[in-house]
């Protein structure tokens, strides 16, 4: 590599950090803007759940305990189990189905 | 610190394969984990580690790592709607480098405004795990059980699913964004047409184009109090 590592790492640094910072710093008033408002409300869910399907079936062994952790966690979190409990659980789904799968 | 404990044991673990990655781009332990340190980001890391192993140049690094961690920018948009009042400069720039999926989940779905040392909290418990979780996949690399890995894996979505659920279930229109969400994102990722186009520039655009038509089309009423 004839690349300064260093020079990769804080260059990354510094451009994920003003992405990070610069709304939050610039934003200083309460959007008034009804559309806003209910973009930024949306925002998070929206994009939590397109990070997690499909991604969650490439993050196992098996497309099948993926799912089955899938399911475990949508239940359990309707349920309104905190995050720790919904988390571990779908873990344990998996390590235990993948026991009897493979 | 209590939300912190599962997102530092899941962070632990998927920074665990990232750490593997890094060592392959030929990084140090050390330089493994100061990435960790200061950029804290997933997708991003990875991203970076993958370009900086094909000898990409510090320009497309840097553009790439701006792509992937875009939605960043909007997490700390919603964040600055959600902070309560009369929080200053210094603490809103400590609060940015504090945002990363997780916390940011957890923050934003705090039912009252936001006090920074909530997110301060689960950082502090949330990022030391990172950065641990490289420098042992970068040191131990493949000596660990795949199974543990696979399971430890999926920890970080049940995370996710834990913060977008319970408001589906209070919200009906959120219930059916994060349908249309699942069935969109699966189908970019299956459509070869969009093969061309990163991860993080596909998380964005769907981002985008969703939550704008879902405002454009249900807008919230300026009485309700969980507004971001």
């Amino acid at each position: 590599m004839s690349h300064n590592v260093y020079i990769y790492i804080f260059g990354m640094a510094l451009v994920t950090y003003l992405i990070r910072v610069l709304p939050l710093t610039l934003i200083r008033k309460e959007i008034k803007n009804v559309t806003v408002r209910s973009f930024l409300y949306y925002v998070p869910y929206v994009t939590l759940a397109v990070m997690t399907f499909p991604a969650i079936l490439d993050a196992t062994q098996s497309p099948i305990s993926a799912v089955a952790a899938l399911v475990v966690a949508i239940v359990l979190a309707y349920f309104r189990l905190g995050l720790f409990p919904v988390a571990v659980l779908s873990s344990v789904t998996v390590f235990v189905l993948e026991l009897f799968i493979k | 610190m209590k939300a912190g404990i599962p997102i530092g044991l899941g962070y632990f673990a998927v920074a665990l394969t990232l750490g593997i990655a890094a060592k392959e781009a030929g990084f140090t332990p050390f330089q493994a984990t100061l990435t960790s340190f200061l950029i804290n980001a997933s997708a991003g890391e990875y991203i970076g580690f993958t370009l900086i192993a094909a000898g990409a140049s510090y320009l497309e690094v840097f553009l790439m790592e701006a792509i992937a961690n875009a939605r960043y920018m909007l997490m700390s948009a919603a964040l600055s709607q959600k902070l309560k009042p009369g929080v200053g400069t210094v603490q809103r720039m400590l609060l940015g480098y504090c945002i990363t999926d997780e916390n940011f989940g957890v923050s934003i779905a705090l039912d009252e405004r936001l006090d920074p040392f909530y997110t301060y909290g689960v950082a502090s418990v949330a990022i030391p795990g990172w950065s641990l979780g490289t420098l042992c996949g970068a040191i131990l690399g493949e000596v660990l059980p795949v199974s543990l890995l696979s399971a430890l894996g999926v920890s970080l979505y049940g995370m996710f699913i834990s913060v977008f659920i319970p408001e589906s279930r209070k919200n009906k229109i959120v219930a059916g964004l994060v349908a249309i969400s699942f069935a969109l994102s699966y189908a970019v990722s299956a459509i070869p047409w969009f093969d061309g186009i990163s991860d993080g520039v596909k998380i964005i655009a769907l981002t985008v184009v969703i939550s704008l038509a879902a405002a454009l089309i249900f807008p919230v009423k300026e009485e309700n109090k969980d507004v971001a």
